[in-house]
Protein backbone atom coordinates (compact mmCIF):
# COMPACT_ATOMS: atom_id res chain seq x y z
CA UNK A 1 0.00 0.00 0.00
CA UNK A 2 2.42 2.66 1.06
CA UNK A 3 4.70 4.30 -1.59
CA UNK A 4 8.39 4.25 -0.59
CA UNK A 5 11.14 5.77 -2.55
CA UNK A 6 14.85 6.30 -2.13
CA UNK A 7 15.89 8.79 -4.80
CA UNK A 8 18.32 11.51 -6.66
CA UNK A 9 15.60 13.06 -8.52
CA UNK A 10 13.30 15.45 -7.33
CA UNK A 11 9.24 14.51 -6.36
CA UNK A 12 6.55 16.67 -7.59
CA UNK A 13 4.04 16.88 -4.41
CA UNK A 14 0.83 17.72 -6.63
CA UNK A 15 1.31 14.29 -8.43
CA UNK A 16 2.12 12.18 -5.47
CA UNK A 17 -0.81 13.74 -3.21
CA UNK A 18 -3.22 12.69 -6.85
CA UNK A 19 -1.68 8.61 -6.74
CA UNK A 20 -2.96 8.78 -2.88
CA UNK A 21 -6.72 9.78 -4.01
CA UNK A 22 -6.62 8.45 -7.17
CA UNK A 23 -9.45 5.90 -7.82
CA UNK A 24 -11.14 6.18 -4.50
CA UNK A 25 -13.76 8.37 -2.65
CA UNK A 26 -12.98 7.05 0.93
CA UNK A 27 -9.92 9.52 1.34
CA UNK A 28 -11.05 12.21 3.83
CA UNK A 29 -7.54 13.85 3.96
CA UNK A 30 -4.32 14.09 3.14
CA UNK A 31 -1.21 15.25 4.84
CA UNK A 32 1.88 16.45 4.09
CA UNK A 33 5.19 17.79 5.29
CA UNK A 34 7.80 18.25 2.85
CA UNK A 35 11.17 18.83 4.19
CA UNK A 36 13.35 21.52 2.29
CA UNK A 37 17.16 22.26 1.95
CA UNK A 38 17.86 25.29 4.13
CA UNK A 39 21.10 27.77 3.13
CA UNK A 40 22.27 27.24 6.52
CA UNK A 41 25.52 29.36 7.26
CA UNK A 42 25.61 30.01 3.37
CA UNK A 43 26.43 26.14 1.95
CA UNK A 44 26.63 25.90 -1.26
CA UNK A 45 24.87 22.14 -1.35
CA UNK A 46 23.64 19.47 0.94
CA UNK A 47 24.96 16.08 -0.09
CA UNK A 48 22.88 12.91 1.18
CA UNK A 49 24.49 9.54 1.72
CA UNK A 50 22.43 6.44 2.66
CA UNK A 51 23.07 2.72 3.14
CA UNK A 52 21.42 1.37 0.59
CA UNK A 53 19.00 -2.31 1.53
CA UNK A 54 18.83 -0.66 4.97
CA UNK A 55 17.41 2.41 4.02
CA UNK A 56 14.79 0.84 2.30
CA UNK A 57 14.04 -2.05 5.25
CA UNK A 58 13.83 0.75 7.80
CA UNK A 59 11.76 3.01 6.10
CA UNK A 60 9.24 0.37 5.33
CA UNK A 61 9.37 -0.83 9.36
CA UNK A 62 8.90 2.78 10.15
CA UNK A 63 5.84 3.17 7.70
CA UNK A 64 4.49 -0.20 9.24
CA UNK A 65 4.45 0.80 12.44
CA UNK A 66 2.30 4.56 11.28
CA UNK A 67 -0.20 2.18 9.70
CA UNK A 68 -0.60 0.21 12.77
CA UNK A 69 -1.16 2.91 15.02
CA UNK A 70 -3.71 5.10 12.22
CA UNK A 71 -6.39 3.82 9.78
CA UNK A 72 -4.26 5.28 6.95
CA UNK A 73 -5.67 4.63 3.36
CA UNK A 74 -2.31 5.79 1.61
CA UNK A 75 0.98 6.92 3.06
CA UNK A 76 4.41 7.91 0.49
CA UNK A 77 7.73 8.56 2.22
CA UNK A 78 10.02 9.88 -1.22
CA UNK A 79 13.99 10.85 0.30
CA UNK A 80 16.33 12.11 -2.09
CA UNK A 81 20.10 11.46 -2.04
CA UNK A 82 23.03 12.82 -3.42
CA UNK A 83 23.63 16.52 -4.24
CA UNK A 84 20.61 18.86 -3.23
CA UNK A 85 20.80 22.54 -3.56
CA UNK A 86 19.45 24.93 -1.08
CA UNK A 87 15.94 25.86 -1.68
CA UNK A 88 15.55 22.28 -3.15
CA UNK A 89 13.14 19.79 -1.32
CA UNK A 90 14.79 16.98 0.13
CA UNK A 91 11.94 14.45 1.50
CA UNK A 92 8.38 14.30 1.04
CA UNK A 93 6.04 12.77 3.14
CA UNK A 94 2.26 12.26 2.90
CA UNK A 95 -0.43 10.24 5.06
CA UNK A 96 -3.88 9.80 3.52
CA UNK A 97 -6.73 9.03 5.80
CA UNK A 98 -10.58 8.98 6.17
CA UNK A 99 -10.23 11.95 9.36
CA UNK A 100 -8.00 14.60 9.43
CA UNK A 101 -6.54 13.76 12.72
CA UNK A 102 -5.05 10.45 11.67
CA UNK A 103 -3.57 11.59 8.52
CA UNK A 104 -1.60 14.66 10.40
CA UNK A 105 -0.78 12.78 13.45
CA UNK A 106 0.85 9.58 10.96
CA UNK A 107 2.34 12.44 9.09
CA UNK A 108 4.46 14.17 12.10
CA UNK A 109 5.28 10.12 13.55
CA UNK A 110 6.51 9.58 10.41
CA UNK A 111 8.98 12.76 9.58
CA UNK A 112 9.87 12.72 13.37
CA UNK A 113 10.79 9.17 12.90
CA UNK A 114 12.40 9.35 9.87
CA UNK A 115 15.06 11.71 10.77
CA UNK A 116 16.55 9.59 13.94
CA UNK A 117 15.63 6.06 12.53
CA UNK A 118 16.97 5.93 8.44
CA UNK A 119 20.41 5.91 7.69
CA UNK A 120 21.05 8.79 6.09
CA UNK A 121 23.40 11.45 6.54
CA UNK A 122 24.26 14.79 5.32
CA UNK A 123 27.30 16.54 4.40
CA UNK A 124 27.42 20.46 4.20
CA UNK A 125 29.20 21.98 1.02
CA UNK A 126 31.12 25.35 1.01
CA UNK A 127 31.62 27.76 -1.94
CA UNK A 128 34.98 27.48 -1.05
CA UNK A 129 35.29 24.48 -1.02
CA UNK A 130 35.38 23.33 2.64
CA UNK A 131 33.01 20.74 4.12
CA UNK A 132 31.09 19.86 6.92
CA UNK A 133 29.00 16.57 8.78
CA UNK A 134 25.29 17.28 9.52
CA UNK A 135 25.35 16.65 13.92
CA UNK A 136 22.26 14.79 15.11
CA UNK A 137 20.61 17.27 17.11
CA UNK A 138 19.39 15.75 20.59
CA UNK A 139 15.48 17.76 19.87
CA UNK A 140 15.51 14.97 17.18
CA UNK A 141 15.76 12.31 19.35
CA UNK A 142 13.17 14.08 21.72
CA UNK A 143 11.10 14.71 18.71
CA UNK A 144 10.80 10.90 18.10
CA UNK A 145 10.89 9.84 21.71
CA UNK A 146 7.73 11.19 22.27
CA UNK A 147 5.50 8.57 20.39
CA UNK A 148 6.69 5.89 22.45
CA UNK A 149 4.88 3.45 24.39
CA UNK B 1 32.42 -11.38 6.81
CA UNK B 2 31.96 -8.18 5.23
CA UNK B 3 32.17 -4.69 7.16
CA UNK B 4 30.58 -1.65 5.42
CA UNK B 5 31.85 2.35 6.44
CA UNK B 6 29.35 5.40 6.27
CA UNK B 7 29.80 9.29 6.16
CA UNK B 8 32.80 10.49 8.15
CA UNK B 9 33.56 7.08 9.54
CA UNK B 10 33.73 6.03 5.76
CA UNK B 11 36.27 9.00 5.21
CA UNK B 12 38.36 8.33 8.09
CA UNK B 13 38.61 4.46 7.30
CA UNK B 14 39.54 5.19 3.60
CA UNK B 15 37.31 2.36 2.67
CA UNK B 16 33.40 2.00 2.05
CA UNK B 17 33.58 -1.47 2.30
CA UNK B 18 36.25 -4.46 3.50
CA UNK B 19 35.54 -8.43 3.75
CA UNK B 20 37.46 -10.21 6.74
CA UNK B 21 37.37 -13.00 8.03
CA UNK B 22 36.10 -12.44 11.90
CA UNK B 23 38.62 -13.72 14.83
CA UNK B 24 37.78 -16.20 17.00
CA UNK B 25 37.91 -13.97 20.05
CA UNK B 26 35.64 -11.32 18.59
CA UNK B 27 32.08 -11.87 19.82
CA UNK B 28 30.01 -8.85 19.88
CA UNK B 29 29.98 -5.53 18.50
CA UNK B 30 32.38 -3.67 20.64
CA UNK B 31 34.75 -6.42 20.47
CA UNK B 32 34.80 -6.03 16.45
CA UNK B 33 35.47 -2.43 17.09
CA UNK B 34 38.61 -3.05 19.14
CA UNK B 35 39.67 -5.47 15.97
CA UNK B 36 39.14 -2.98 13.46
CA UNK B 37 41.00 -0.35 15.59
CA UNK B 38 44.19 -1.91 14.93
CA UNK B 39 43.82 -2.65 11.46
CA UNK B 40 44.98 0.96 10.25
CA UNK B 41 45.23 4.56 11.40
CA UNK B 42 42.66 5.80 9.46
CA UNK B 43 40.65 2.57 11.39
CA UNK B 44 41.87 3.43 14.80
CA UNK B 45 41.15 7.54 13.90
CA UNK B 46 37.60 6.73 12.67
CA UNK B 47 36.72 4.52 16.17
CA UNK B 48 38.50 7.21 18.64
CA UNK B 49 35.23 8.77 19.65
CA UNK B 50 33.61 5.56 20.72
CA UNK B 51 30.51 8.06 21.48
CA UNK B 52 30.08 8.80 18.10
CA UNK B 53 29.77 5.53 16.81
CA UNK B 54 26.69 3.52 15.66
CA UNK B 55 26.40 0.04 14.01
CA UNK B 56 23.68 -2.07 12.57
CA UNK B 57 24.08 -5.91 12.41
CA UNK B 58 23.13 -7.83 9.29
CA UNK B 59 20.68 -3.85 8.60
CA UNK B 60 19.09 -3.68 12.22
CA UNK B 61 20.38 -0.80 14.52
CA UNK B 62 21.99 -2.94 17.26
CA UNK B 63 24.25 -2.35 20.19
CA UNK B 64 27.72 -2.44 21.16
CA UNK B 65 26.86 -5.74 22.82
CA UNK B 66 24.98 -7.70 20.11
CA UNK B 67 26.64 -10.70 19.25
CA UNK B 68 28.37 -10.90 15.65
CA UNK B 69 29.19 -13.83 13.60
CA UNK B 70 31.55 -14.90 10.26
CA UNK B 71 28.76 -13.94 7.38
CA UNK B 72 27.02 -11.07 8.80
CA UNK B 73 27.18 -7.66 7.26
CA UNK B 74 28.27 -5.46 9.69
CA UNK B 75 28.14 -1.24 9.15
CA UNK B 76 29.58 1.55 11.30
CA UNK B 77 28.68 4.98 10.83
CA UNK B 78 27.67 8.28 12.73
CA UNK B 79 24.41 9.11 13.83
CA UNK B 80 21.90 9.51 11.34
CA UNK B 81 20.90 13.01 10.14
CA UNK B 82 18.12 12.44 7.25
CA UNK B 83 15.08 14.04 7.09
Amino acid sequence: MARILVQEACFDVAAEQALLAEGRVDVGGIAAFTGLCRADDGISALVLEHYPGMTERALEKIVAEAEARWPLTGCTVIHRVGRILPGEPIVLVLAASRHRSAALEACAFLIDWLKTGAPFWKREEFSDGRERWVEARASDDAATARWAG
Amino acid sequence: MQILYFAWVRQKVGLGQEALDLPADVADVAGLIRFLSARSPGHAAAFAQAKQIRAAVNQEFCAPDHPVRNGDEVAFFPPVTGG
